[in-house]
C-alpha cells in the first residue's frame, strides 16, 4: 500500500481546476488515466525522467474511483488533501457547510487513534 | 542592531477575509465581533511602528511536498506571489504580491546555520494563507517588506515541539543581532485545537475546549516549561488531527520568552476553532498603543 501515491494523486488533483472537474465527472477514467500517466512523473522534473516504480493496489484505485473519503481516511491519506479536494468536487451540491458536516458524519464511526498518515 | 518591536502569536482563518468583506444576507452573524476583533488585533501591530515582518506559517501542500518535504524553511527573494488557485476557490482569497526582506532573510539563514539550525532555503516561493491571512488581519495593506518561514507542522515525521520552541529563542536573538537600525515583528500563525478530514470537523465549537482553554493559559502567561511537559508530537493527535498546527504557536512563546506575560489576549469561540490573539511588546508597550487600549 502507498499512501503517498494516493496523497500524490489527491496533491496533483486539487491544484489543477481541469483535474477536479475531471475526477468529479469520471473518476474511474481519471484514476485509469492519472495512474498511466501522472504516478510516475516526479513533479520537479521534465517527463522524460519517469519514476519506475509506482502503482496502486487494487483496494486504492476502488477507493479513488468511488470517491470513498472514508476509506481512503482509513487508509492514511492525508487528510487535509482528501477533505480540500472533496469540498471542490462537491460543496457546491449542497447548502453552507451541509457537505463539510455530512462529511464528517459518514465517520462518525471511526474512532482514536486515527490511521497514521506518515508517508 | 534590529529592535524587535513586537511578538504576535494567531489563530490564521481562511474564512476570515470572506466574512470580513461579505455584506447582507451573506455576511455571517459572527462577522461584526470577528472584525471588531481582529481591529484591535491590527492596532497591536500599528502601534509598534514595524518596518520589517518576520512571518512564520506552514505551507499546506503548495509548493512543498512530499517528494522533497523541508522541516523549516526561510524564503529569501526580492518578492513573494501569494495564494493558489485551491485557496482562492474554497475561501475567495485574493492574489497578492509581497516584498521580500533579503538581507535578513539572509542573516537568519547564516545565522541560523551557524547555531545549528540546518534550514532550508527557497529563492521562489509562492506563499499561502498561513502567511497571507496575517497579513490581512494585521496589516492588510500589505506594505511591509516580509520574511517567510515555513516549518512543517503538516506531514509527520515532524520536529519535536522542543525544536519549535528552540528555533524561536533562536529567531529573537537572531533578529535582534541584525546589523540594521530596523524595527522588525515576529508573527506567527497556528492552531489551536482543531479537527480538518476527520469525524470532528466542523462542530458548535473546536475539538477540545479543554486543550484550547490550557493552551491559551500557557500562551498567555509564557508558560513554556508547563507547555513542554504536557505538550508531545503524539499527544497532540488527541485534540484534534489538526492540531499539530499549535507547534507554531509554541515557536511564537519561545521568541516572546519563558515567562512573559502577553501585553495583548484575545479569544473568538467561532463555531468550529477557537480563534486566539496574542501580543507581547519584548522592549514595552508603545505609547501609542497605552492611548489606544
Amino acid at each position: 500500500m502507498s499512501k503517498y501515491l494516493i496523497d500524490k494523486f489527491l496533491y496533483t488533483v486539487d491544484r489543477d481546476p481541469d483535474l477536479v472537474e475531471r475526477y468529479r465527472e469520471d473518476p474511474a477514467g481519471t484514476v485509469a488515466w492519472w495512474e498511466q500517466e501522472m504516478a510516475t512523473t516526479i513533479l520537479n522534473c521534465i517527463s522524460h525522467e519517469k519514476t519506475t516504480w509506482l502503482s496502486f493496489t487494487e483496494e486504492e484505485r476502488t477507493a479513488l474511483r468511488e470517491h470513498d473519503h472514508v476509506t481512503l481516511f482509513q487508509m492514511g491519506a492525508h487528510p487535509f488533501l482528501t477533505l480540500t479536494l472533496f469540498i471542490a468536487m462537491f460543496e457546491r451540491d449542497h447548502g453552507p457547510m451541509e457537505y463539510q458536516r455530512a462529511y464528517a458524519r459518514a465517520m462518525d464511526h471511526v474512532s482514536m487513534p486515527y490511521p497514521d498518515i506518515t508517508t | 542592531m534590529a529592535e524587535l518591536a513586537a511578538v504576535i502569536a494567531s489563530t490564521h482563518h481562511p474564512f476570515y477575509y470572506r466574512a470580513s468583506t461579505s455584506t447582507g444576507a451573506d455576511r455571517p452573524p459572527f462577522a461584526d465581533e470577528w472584525v471588531a476583533k481582529i481591529e484591535r488585533f491590527r492596532e497591536t501591530l500599528t502601534a509598534a511602528e514595524p518596518d520589517v515582518l518576520v512571518m512564520v506559517g506552514s505551507d499546506h501542500f503548495h509548493q512543498l511536498w512530499l517528494d522533497n518535504m523541508p522541516q523549516f524553511l526561510v524564503g529569501k527573494a526580492p518578492y513573494f506571489d501569494a495564494n493558489w488557485y485551491n485557496e482562492e476557490r474554497e475561501f475567495g482569497l485574493p492574489k497578492m504580491r509581497l516584498r521580500g526582506e533579503e538581507d535578513l532573510a539572509a542573516h537568519l539563514l547564516r545565522d541560523g546555520l551557524d547555531r545549528d539550525f540546518d534550514l532550508a532555503f527557497s529563492n521562489e516561493l509562492r506563499i499561502d494563507h498561513s502567511i497571507t491571512c496575517p497579513i490581512i488581519t494585521l496589516r492588510p495593506q500589505a506594505d511591509l517588506p516580509i520574511v517567510p518561514v515555513y516549518t512543517n507542522i503538516f506531514a509527520p515525521p515532524m520536529p519535536q515541539p522542543r525544536r519549535f520552541v528552540q528555533l524561536g529563542r533562536a529567531i529573537r536573538e537572531m533578529v535582534e543581532s541584525w546589523p540594521s537600525d530596523k524595527r522588525v515583528a515576529v508573527i506567527g500563525t497556528g492552531h489551536l485545537s482543531l479537527e480538518l478530514g476527520g469525524p470532528r470537523q466542523f462542530g458548535e465549537h473546536g475539538p477540545d475546549p479543554e486543550f484550547d482553554r490550557k493552551a491559551v493559559e500557557w500562551i498567555a502567561s509564557g508558560d513554556i516549561e508547563g507547555c513542554l511537559a504536557e505538550v508531545t508530537l503524539d499527544s497532540l493527535h488527541s485534540p484534534g488531527n489538526a492540531t499539530h498546527g499549535f507547534m507554531d504557536f509554541m515557536l511564537m512563546m519561545g521568541v516572546a520568552g519563558e515567562g512573559r506575560k502577553a501585553d495583548h489576549v484575545d479569544t473568538l469561540d467561532l463555531f468550529h476553532t477557537m480563534e486566539a490573539y496574542f501580543t507581547w511588546y519584548p522592549n514595552g508597550v508603545p505609547a501609542a498603543a497605552e492611548v489606544s487600549a
